[in-house]
């Protein structure tokens, strides 16, 4: 398919625009000018809009179809959320407005949406205070694990400069803590699936600033051990950073606060329904028990006495700026309207068939697929294509005849601790019937592997592009289409 | 309860296959044996009719009857309807990160075209599919400088938004990294002559704005050679529909330009979500933090599109990433490509001309205002400082009160200049809003 450089017509315009109703004066120096126009297309608003309605034809999304990317939560987005976000009274407010005297009164709406929902966040998940800042799930973790340093720093414990991070964690948990200056450690999983605790122990010591722990954990295995967790760390001087990515599991039945975390982010892309967007806008809002809180960034939140939200800017001890703003404004606004859309029964409604419904497919795929820990999962079930590689059907073989048969594939190869991993996440949007249609997929798919490999190896062939030679791609770069083109 | 698509009969088939009565033997099966949290904080659940009334209240809250002036590096531009139009495609918006590039092919295609519009409107060759923001785009090439050099020592230039560098002080407060500020002049200029004086070996890189914050539009290409001398990185972040009519970044020298994208397409909105944009020279591209998208073939021969150089990534190199960045913006990167295409090439053009032939419209209005004086302005885009006769922050205060936004008083960042007030003219802004704008400054004053 043509790029869009290659559409149009030299001359050809877009939109239109005001006509000028001042005199066509600058006040750019010629030798500031610049020399020659930005090579941007040069097309009819016709041809922009075809050209990018077919290329949203090429992609794949929970609107069209099942989506069990296993970590990233694909639940349904409700459309009502994507109105409310263009309300000309949220999407034309300039941030800065509140930082000009008598400004702070014209945003009171836009202060009530964030301030009511970090309120709700704090009784759901059972932290002192949240700040809706971070800009997405790492960011969130960024934000937390330099809260952790804060705290040390504030503690002189400056020898405290190893993180330590399960060998089951995302790959962003190791990258925010060095990001934030630490030095990381891996501990190890055992036998079922739970943080090896002789390991961790054996860890654990005067160096020790933290413990980063997800909560399921990515095998999507609830670990019994988290507050003999907490304790162990906290016994040990350091503190325990909780990863909210799976909160969609757990989410109304456990108040992660009130198992000893102390710090914890949760992805409103993920368990609050906002949109992924294919790879953001996300938000990480962090959640932070009592000892945290005078280090939270700022600008903070305020109710005061009369009902009206004030910002405030002035704490000692804070770490500062993380955002330029009061977070990623326009995605806490859907995922407001989804907690109060929910309420206090919902929330746990959600985990409940969320957990049920990745049960469901664990009960039916288990006699087809392995199971490196076999027991009943949360929100999420992780399977090994082991015995199906034994025949050269890998993780990748199954993931593409999943999409010939009108599925997302799973999430594959990640945990790195499960080989040709495949992590399978529902969502508990989902319906029996879809549940039972992608397991007869997977079933098939599991017969074809001892029957007729060579069919699985050769999907996708439904596709607008078959397998990509991902090797030439990174050895001879194209990353720009050159001008002359 | 919405969004629950199974029926109590479909989890009663569902209970008897997975082998539990209920959801509570459920809970147990799965370990989870803490008690059931009572939530009394929380109110019931209402409908989407309901919560749509009750945002739409809090909506009529804030003040968007304001004529606005208010600019200080997120601007109130045109957004054409083919944007939205495009973005709000559920096959856009709801898929994820494009992991499986067979199925993703319209987010990836789109990628590279946002990432070759990037490239052609700063004159650099390589773009990456985006950051979170301007502030964290800039804290991103810092340490992209520090991490190609391996030096720690950072020069930044006082008229960098303020908000940028207060995020920066932020992330270097664990990293042993020494941030150097330069004063900028006692106008609005960035006190270019102090950049390579301050410049050692032991110097990552130079960090400068353009425009800077005041406005001011400066040539960096001289004292960028100075700095590269030293075996320092050039960093400059811009403002993109600037770049439209001004110089490029790329003839002037600078090693990476990032920048705030909001400007392109995306909505105020209260501050977020907006668009970190960064592109780089072709040496640092295999150090460059975030996705990359990049073309290539199939096992067919047609072409296509997958996500590339991921062994800088974090899902791959973990503690030794560049970047922990995972989810970006790519929503507001769709944005941008939309905005620049749909403008084109001399759209954009004309949008910046309209707002540059505004502002300096707008700057002769205001200073035949008796009392206020003006502060450089002998080159600049769109925005300019003004001195105002008494202090910037009240006369703000009594410019709302007759329904403008008049602007960014400094003395807020800049202690020393409370009398000055940053104004900010955009396209949509007319001859009458501009007229009435000096009318009422001199009412007040």
């Amino acid at each position: 398919m043509k790029l869009i450089f290659d559409i149009g017509q030299p001359g050809r315009r877009g939109v239109s625009l005001p006509r000028p109703d001042v005199p066509r004066k600058t006040a750019i120096p010629a030798s500031l000018q610049r020399s020659t126009p930005a090579a941007l297309p040069e097309a009819s608003e016709q041809d922009v809009i075809r050209h990018y309605t077919r290329l949203s034809r090429k992609n794949i999304g929970i609107d069209t179809n099942f989506y069990p990317l296993g970590s990233c939560t694909m639940k349904y987005n409700p459309k009502f959320h994507e109105r409310i976000a263009t309300l000309p009274g949220y999407a034309e407010l300039h941030p800065l407005l509140p930082q000009l005297r008598h400004g702070g009164v014209l945003t009171q709406g836009a202060l009530a949406v964030i301030y009511e929902a970090q309120s709700i966040l704090c009784e759901l998940l059972g932290f002192a205070e949240f700040t809706m800042q971070p800009l997405a799930g790492a960011h969130g973790e960024l934000t937390g694990v330099m809260l952790i340093a804060a705290w040390h720093k504030a503690h002189d414990n400056t020898q405290r400069k190893v993180m330590l991070i399960p060998d089951a964690a995302h790959g962003t948990n190791p990258a925010s803590a060095a990001v934030a200056g630490f030095i990381t450690q891996v501990v190890d999983t055992d036998n079922s699936g739970n943080v090896n605790l002789n390991d961790l122990q054996n860890k654990l010591g005067t160096d020790t600033a933290g413990f980063m722990l997800t909560c399921p954990n990515t095998l999507g295995l609830y670990d019994n051990q988290v507050r003999k967790i907490c304790e162990m760390v906290h016994q040990a001087g350091g503190l325990v950073y909780c990863d909210g990515a799976n909160f969609n599991a757990i989410m109304g039945r456990i108040r992660p606060g009130d198992l000893g975390f102390d710090v914890m982010h949760v992805n409103l892309h993920k368990t609050f329904a906002t949109p992924h967007g294919g790879g953001g806008p996300g938000s990480g809002p962090v959640g932070v028990a009592e000892h945290l809180v005078p280090f939270l960034p700022v600008s903070r939140i305020r109710k005061r006495d009369d009902g009206t939200y004030a910002l405030e800017y002035h704490f000692r001890k804070s770490i500062g700026y993380i955002a330029p703003f009061y977070g990623n404004f326009g995605v806490i606004l859907k995922a407001y309207a989804y907690m109060l859309t929910l309420g206090r029964t919902g929330f746990r409604k959600v985990s409940e068939n969320a957990v049920l419904n990745a049960n469901y497919i664990r009960t039916r795929l288990a006699p087809y697929f392995e199971q490196k820990y076999d027991r009943p999962c949360m929100h999420e079930c992780v399977f090994s294509a082991k015995k199906q590689a034994q025949n050269g059907v890998h993780a990748l073989d199954i993931a593409k005849a999943l999409i010939d048969r009108g599925f997302h594939p799973p999430t594959i190869y990640f945990p790195l601790i499960v080989s040709e991993a495949l992590m399978i996440e529902p969502t508990e949007t989902e319906s029996k019937e879809t549940l039972d249609a992608f397991c007869e997929a997977m079933i098939e798919i599991a017969r074809l592997a001892e029957t007729n490999p060579e069919a699985l190896r050769s999907c996708p062939a439904t596709t607008p592009v078959r397998r990509l030679d991902e090797t030439l791609a990174a050895r001879k770069p194209d990353v720009a289409a050159s001008l002359s083109q | 309860m919405p969004y629950l698509a199974n029926t109590d009969s479909d989890r009663q088939i569902m209970f008897n296959v997975t082998g539990s009565q209920n959801f509570d033997e459920m809970w147990q099966q799965a370990q989870v044996d803490e008690p059931v949290p009572e939530l009394h904080g929380l109110s019931a659940g209402v409908s989407e009719f309901e919560v749509t009334n009750i945002l739409r209240k809090l909506a009529a809250k804030n003040a968007v009857h304001l004529i606005n002036f208010l600019g200080a590096g997120y601007y109130d531009h045109i957004i054409p309807a083919a944007v939205s139009e495009i973005t709000g495609r559920s096959e856009f918006y709801t898929a994820y990160t494009p992991y499986q590039p067979e199925a993703s092919q319209g987010t990836l295609q789109a990628i590279y075209e946002y990432q070759s519009s990037i490239c052609r409107l700063t004159d650099m060759p390589v773009a990456n599919a985006s950051l979170y923001d301007g502030g964290t785009a800039l804290f991103e090439a810092m340490m992209l400088a520090c991490r190609t050099t391996r030096r720690k020592r950072v020069i930044i230039s006082g008229a960098v938004s303020p908000i940028f560098r207060k995020m920066l002080s932020c992330y270097s407060g664990n990293l042993d990294i020494e941030l150097i500020e330069i004063t900028p002049g006692s106008a609005d200029d960035s006190n270019q002559n102090e950049f390579p004086l301050a410049c050692d070996k032991n110097t990552a890189c130079v960090i400068v704005q353009y425009p800077n914050f005041f406005g001011a539009i400066e040539d960096w290409s001289s004292c960028n050679e100075a700095i590269h001398a030293q075996g320092a990185l050039t960093i400059c972040s811009a403002y993109p529909i600037a770049l439209a009519l001004l110089k490029t970044p790329g003839k002037m020298g600078f090693d990476v330009v990032t920048g705030e994208g909001q400007s392109m397409g995306m909505p105020l909105s209260f501050g977020g979500p907006y668009l970190g944009f960064m592109a780089v020279t072709e040496k640092l591209m295999r150090k460059m933090p975030g996705r990359i998208c990049g073309r290539t073939v199939d096992k067919e021969g047609r072409e296509g599109f997958v996500l590339t150089l991921q062994t800088r990534e974090q899902h791959i190199r973990r503690e030794s990433a560049m970047s922990n960045v995972c989810t970006n913006e790519n929503l507001c990167a769709l944005s941008a490509l939309l905005y620049l295409a749909g403008l084109g090439k001399q759209g954009l053009i004309d949008v910046a001309e309209l707002c540059t032939a505004k502002a300096v419209f707008a700057r002769e209005q205001l200073l035949n205002i008796e009392g206020v004086s003006a502060v450089g302005g002998n080159a600049f885009f769109n925005e300019f400082v003004i001195s105002l006769p008494g202090d910037a922050a009240e006369i703000t205060g009594k410019m709302i009160d007759k329904g403008f936004a008049p602007g960014f008083p400094l003395g807020r960042y800049y202690p020393e200049r409370k009398e000055q007030l940053l104004v900010a003219i955009t396209e949509k802004r007319t001859k009458e809003e501009i007229k009435a704008l000096a009318n009422a400054l001199e009412a007040v004053l």
